[in-house]
C-alpha cells in the first residue's frame, strides 16, 4: 500500500467540472427572496478523471476481505460473493420507487417473501421483518417489539433489560435507546451465564433478556434450556442476538431455543459485503404471537436495505440447503483449528471447545524479561497488519485485559489459516526477542500509529481550505 | 464441496486431527442434544451461478420499468457511471469499519469528506460519518434535543415532515418516553404562529421542521431559531441536501441540527433502500452526535492521517450511557454521495435543481390546464407539488401506470403529488400530461 495525501477538495479548481447534464429547456430559476442560498456550498471543483483517480488512489491505502485475511471477531467477515453484486446492481430492480403498489413491484414481493421463508427455515422463527438497516438497529427494533408486548398486556412494570456481563455494547446501547434499564448478569469463570446471579435478578420488572450464543467468547450458553425456563417463568421475553449466528448454521435454530425475538446480519452470517461499516440489514425474527406486533414496526424510511436483502438472498440460493448447513461446521472447524494451533503461546482464558469464535488474553507469560510485558495486544495487533492480515477484534469482550477475539469463518482455507499461525508464533518470539519491533509497530503501511489523543483533544472532522 | 469453502475431506481430517475431535458433529458436543437440529432445511437445492442469475432476471423482468413521477422522500435523480465503477472496488467494499487506521485510510479519508460535503451544504460546523436514513437521523436529532435540555421532555414535530419521518419519530419517542407534539401547518407551511405558542406552553426541548417539506413546499422558517433559543431549545431541520445548492441551508436558518436523507445525491430509488442519513450540528453539540465520527490528526511520522474519533460517546466503549446504539452506518452509501458531490461541484447541482425546478412548474402549469386539478397552495416549491384532483386519484393513477407513468402519489388529505427531477424530460411530461388530457374526454 502506498500513502497518497490528497483530499478531493485540494484537487479543486474554479472552472472545471465532472458532470454532463442535458441542457435546461425551461427557464431559469426563480426563488422568492429570502429562500435561497447566501453563499455557494464548497464542493470540488474537479474532472471526471480527477475523481477516478483520487478514489482509486484511496481504495489502494484501504485492507478489505478481497485483500487479504480479516479475522475480526464478531464481525463475520467471510467472502462476498460477486454474483449477488451482479443482481444487486440489476436496473429492474435499483429503478424502482419504495412507494409504488405492490402490485408493480411482484418481483420484489417474490424476494422478501422468499426471504421471510429461508430465514424462518434456518432460524425457527415464525415471521421476519425487515425494516431494520444494521444490527443495532434490529436489536432496537426487537426491544421495542417486547416492549409493545408487554404494554399491549397492560404490563407497565417491565422497564429493566437482562444483560451479560460479556455482550456487545450495542445491547446495553439499544436497550437504552429503547428506554430500558440495563441490569448486569454475570458470566461465570467458565465464560457462561451465571444462572444462579441470574435468577436474582428476575422478577415482574424484567421486561427480558439478551443474549448471544455463542456468546462473544465463543462459547455455546449450554444453560439455555434452563435460562429460557427462568425468564418465561418469570413474564420476560428472550431476545437473541443473531451477531453470532454463523456456526449454528444446520446445526442449532433461536426458535428451537425458545428465543422469541432475534435479529441477524445479513451483512455477517449471509455475506453481504460490510462496506467499510454499512449498509448492514438486521431483519428481526419472532415468534408467532409477536408476529402481530413486528408488522406494525417502522424503524426506517421504507421497507429496509432492500440491495441488502437481495444479495443475501442470491446467497442463501446459491448455497441451498445442502451447502447453508456446512457453513456453520466449517467455520467452527476453522476457529477450534487456530485455537488449538496457538494456545501454548498466547494465554487461553478458558480452554473448552469453541464455536466459530474465541478469544486470547494477550500473549503467554514466559517468565522472561520482555515476557508479557513487553507487548499488549495493541502491539501484536499492530505487527499483524506488517504480514498483511487483517488484526482481530481487541480489547473486547470487557471480561479480559488483554483480549483478543478471532473469527476466521468458513471462507478461509487452511493455508491461510495455517500462515496466520505462523504469523502469529513469529509475533509471539519477536515479543521475546525484541519487543520494541511489536511497540513500533506497523512499519509497511501507509502511515504509521495515528495520534488518537490530539485528535480527541482538538477535534478536526472537516476539511477547511487555506486562506 | 462447494465454491466458496476451500476445504477438501483430507483438510477436514487433519484440522480434525490437530483439534483432536472425531467429526465435525463432534464439534458441537456443548450443546444439549435437544437443541441440535436434525432436520432438513426448508429451503430449494443450491443453484448453480447461472440459475441463480436466471432466478433473478426472472424476478426482475415481473416488474414493468416506469417512468418516475414521484417523490415523497425518493427521488430518481441520475446516477453517474463513475459511482458505482468506485463504489465497487472492492477495498472500499469489503472493507468493515476502519478500527484499523493504519490500513484504512481510504475509508477514512472519503468519510472526512463526507462529512466536509455535508457541513459545507448544510452550512453546519460539524458533521458524523453517517447514520442509516433521514427518518432514523430525525428521531437521533430528536433524542439530542432532549438530552441537551436536561429537564424538558417535549418536542415539536411538523405536521409538514414526510409521513416516514413522523412515523420513526413516534415508535422512538414512545420507547425512549419523549412527548412528541406536532405543529399544525398553515397553508401547507409549517405555523410560527402555532410553534410560538406551543413553546409558550413550556417543556420544549426542541422542535424538527422540513425545509422541504411532505408537499414540495420550500418553508420559510424565518424567527423559528429565535423563537426556539429564547426557549432554551434547539432548531433542527429535515432536509434535502441536493436542494440545499440553491436553498437557503440550515445554518442560515439558525439550526442548531441539520438532519436528511442523502439518496437525493445520486443514490438509486432501489426500492427504499440502501440510502445513507446525515446528521450535522454546530460545534458546541459534537459530543452528542451519534454513531462514527472520523477526525484528522498525524502519525508517529508526523503524516496527516485519519481515525475513528470522540469513540467515547460510542457504544463499545461507554455501552448503556452511549450516545446512541449505532455501530454500523451506512459507510459505503456516503461515499456514494461523496463521489456524486465531487462530480458535480457547485455547478452541477445547481443545474440539476435548476432543470428539476423548470420541469416541475412546467409540469404543473400542465396539468392545471387540463382542467383536471385544481391548485391547493399559493407556495413556493422546488421539484414536487400537490395538486387536487378532480378526477377519481385511483383511475388517475391506473391510466398513469397503464401508460409506464409511476405518479400521481396520493397523499392523507386526497391530493395528488407529482415530482420531476432532471432526469425527466420535457417529451415525457407532455406524455404524462396527454394522457391525462385524453384520459376523461
Amino acid at each position: 500500500m502506498k500513502y497518497y495525501d490528497k483530499l478531493i477538495f485540494e484537487l479543486s479548481r474554479p472552472g472545471r467540472k465532472g458532470y454532463s447534464l442535458p441542457e435546461n429547456p425551461y427557464g431559469p430559476m426563480l426563488l422568492p427572496a429570502g429562500l435561497g442560498r447566501g453563499s455557494k456550498a464548497m464542493l470540488p471543483e474537479v474532472s471526471e478523471p480527477d475523481v477516478v483517480r483520487h478514489y482509486t488512489n484511496l481504495s489502494q491505502m484501504n485492507f478489505g476481505v478481497d485483500t487479504g485475511y480479516y479475522p475480526l471477531g464478531s464481525c463475520t467477515m467471510k467472502y462476498n460473493p460477486k454474483i449477488n453484486e451482479e443482481i444487486a446492481a440489476m436496473p429492474a430492480f435499483q429503478g424502482l420507487h419504495p412507494l409504488q403498489d405492490e402490485a408493480t413491484v411482484p418481483g420484489v414481493k417474490a424476494v422478501y417473501e422468499g426471504m421471510d421463508k429461508a430465514l424462518c427455515a434456518i432460524t425457527g422463527m415464525k415471521h421476519f421483518i425487515f425494516t431494520p438497516c444494521a444490527g443495532a438497529h434490529g436489536e432496537l427494533t426487537g426491544l421495542m417489539i417486547i416492549r409493545e408486548y408487554h404494554r399491549r398486556r397492560g404490563d407497565l412494570a417491565r422497564t429493566k433489560i437482562i444483560v451479560p456481563d460479556s455482550a456487545h455494547g450495542t445491547n446495553p446501547a439499544s436497550a437504552a435507546v429503547c428506554g430500558l434499564e440495563v441490569v448486569e448478569v454475570r458470566s461465570t469463570e467458565n465464560g457462561l451465564v451465571d444462572v444462579a446471579d441470574l435468577e436474582k435478578l428476575l422478577g415482574p420488572d424484567i421486561a427480558g433478556i439478551m443474549l448471544t450464543n455463542p456468546n462473544t467468547l465463543g462459547l455455546f450458553e449450554r444453560e439455555i434450556g434452563r435460562i429460557a425456563e427462568l425468564v418465561h417463568a418469570c413474564g420476560g421475553l428472550l431476545y437473541y442476538d443473531g451477531a453470532n449466528m454463523n456456526p449454528l448454521l444446520g446445526m442449532v435454530r433461536p426458535g428451537d431455543m425458545d428465543f422469541d425475538v432475534m435479529h441477524l446480519n445479513l451483512h455477517k452470517t449471509f455475506s453481504t459485503p460490510h462496506g467499510g461499516g454499512g449498509p448492514g440489514s438486521g431483519p428481526v425474527g419472532v415468534c408467532a404471537k409477536l408476529a402481530g406486533i413486528a408488522d406494525t414496526m417502522q424503524v426506517s424510511g421504507f421497507h429496509g436495505n432492500f440491495g441488502v436483502i437481495l444479495r443475501a438472498y442470491a446467497y442463501i440460493l446459491s448455497l441451498g440447503r445442502e451447502h447453508v448447513k456446512m457453513a456453520g461446521k466449517l467455520s467452527v472447524l476453522n476457529a477450534n483449528y487456530i485455537k488449538e494451533s496457538l494456545k501454548d503461546c498466547y494465554k487461553l482464558p478458558i480452554g473448552s471447545v469453541c464455536k466459530h469464535e474465541f478469544v486470547f488474553d494477550g500473549l503467554v507469560d514466559d517468565g522472561s524479561a520482555t515476557g508479557k510485558a513487553g507487548a499488549t495486544t495493541l502491539d501484536v495487533a499492530k505487527r499483524l497488519l506488517d504480514f498483511g492480515f487483517h488484526a482481530p477484534t481487541i480489547y473486547f469482550p470487557l471480561l479480559f485485559h488483554q483480549a483478543m477475539m478471532i473469527e476466521p469463518t468458513e471462507t478461509e482455507s487452511p493455508e491461510t489459516l495455517d500462515a496466520f499461525i505462523e504469523v502469529l508464533r513469529k509475533i509471539a518470539a519477536e515479543a521475546a526477542a525484541d519487543p520494541d519491533i511489536l511497540h513500533q509497530a506497523p512499519h509497511g503501511t501507509p502511515v504509521s500509529r495515528p495520534d488518537e489523543t490530539r485528535a480527541a483533544r482538538t477535534p478536526v472532522v472537516k476539511y477547511t481550505p487555506a486562506v | 464441496m462447494f465454491q466458496y469453502f476451500p476445504h477438501t475431506g483430507e483438510d477436514i481430517r487433519r484440522m480434525l486431527e490437530r483439534i483432536g475431535a472425531d467429526s465435525l458433529d463432534a464439534l458441537y458436543a456443548d450443546v444439549p442434544e435437544r437443541f441440535i437440529y436434525r432436520g432438513e432445511y426448508d429451503l430449494p437445492a443450491a443453484m448453480s451461478e447461472q440459475q441463480v442469475r436466471d432466478f433473478f432476471e426472472g424476478l426482475a423482468a415481473k416488474n414493468p420499468k416506469l417512468k418516475v413521477f414521484a417523490g415523497a422522500g425518493a427521488y430518481d435523480h441520475y446516477t453517474p457511471s463513475v459511482i458505482p465503477y468506485i463504489t465497487s472496488r472492492s477495498e472500499f467494499l469489503t472493507a468493515y469499519t476502519p478500527y484499523q487506521s493504519e490500513i484504512s485510510q481510504g475509508t477514512l479519508r472519503y468519510i472526512f469528506e463526507f462529512q466536509t460535503v455535508i457541513c459545507s451544504l448544510t452550512g453546519m460546523d460539524v458533521s458524523n460519518a453517517s447514520m442509516y436514513d433521514g427518518p432514523t437521523a430525525a428521531a437521533e436529532a430528536m433524542r439530542i434535543c432532549v438530552s441537551q435540555a436536561k429537564k424538558k421532555n417535549t418536542v415539536l414535530v411538523s405536521a409538514t415532515l414526510l409521513p416516514q419521518v413522523l412515523k420513526v419519530m413516534e415508535v422512538y419517542a414512545l420507547n425512549a418516553g419523549i412527548r412528541l407534539v406536532r405543529i399544525p401547518a398553515e397553508g401547507g407551511q409549517t405555523s410560527l404562529q402555532a410553534l410560538g405558542e406551543l413553546i409558550a406552553a413550556g417543556d420544549v426541548a426542541g422542535a424538527v421542521v422540513p425545509s422541504l417539506n411532505r408537499y414540495g413546499i420550500i418553508e420559510d422558517h424565518a424567527g423559528f431559531a429565535d423563537a426556539l433559543h429564547a426557549a432554551g431549545a434547539l432548531l433542527v431541520e429535515y432536509c434535502d441536501p441536493s436542494a440545499l445548492a440553491v436553498l437557503k441551508s440550515p445554518a442560515e436558518w439558525g439550526a442548531d441540527v441539520a438532519v436528511g436523507d442523502g439518496q437525493p445525491l445520486g443514490i438509486p430509488l432501489c426500492y427504499g433502500g440502501p440510502y445513507v442519513g446525515f446528521m450535522a450540528c454546530r460545534q458546541a453539540l459534537i459530543r452528542k452526535l451519534p454513531g462514527r465520527i472520523v477526525g484528522e490528526t498525524v502519525d508517529k511520522d508526523g503524516k496527516r492521517c485519519y481515525v475513528l474519533t470522540l469513540q467515547a460517546r460510542e457504544q463499545h466503549i461507554r455501552r448503556e450511557k452511549a450516545s446512541s446504539n449505532i455501530c454500523s452506518n451506512e459507510s459505503l452509501m456516503a461515499l456514494w454521495v461523496t463521489v456524486y458531490a465531487a462530480l458535480m461541484g457547485p455547478e452541477g447541482l445547481r443545474e440539476v435543481n435548476e432543470i428539476s425546478y423548470g420541469g416541475a412548474h412546467y409540469l404543473e402549469q400542465q396539468l392545471l390546464a387540463t382542467g383536471k386539478f385544481e391548485k391547493v397552495f399559493d407556495a413556493p416549491f422546488l421539484k414536487e407539488f400537490v395538486l387536487k384532483p378532480l378526477v377519481p386519484v385511483e383511475e388517475l393513477q391506473q391510466k398513469l401506470l397503464d401508460a409506464g407513468f409511476f405518479g400521481a402519489l396520493k397523499t392523507e388529505e386526497g391530493y395528488v403529488s407529482f415530482c420531476v427531477t432532471e432526469k425527466r424530460t420535457r417529451a415525457e411530461i407532455d406524455q404524462l400530461v396527454n394522457v391525462i388530457r385524453e384520459g376523461w374526454l
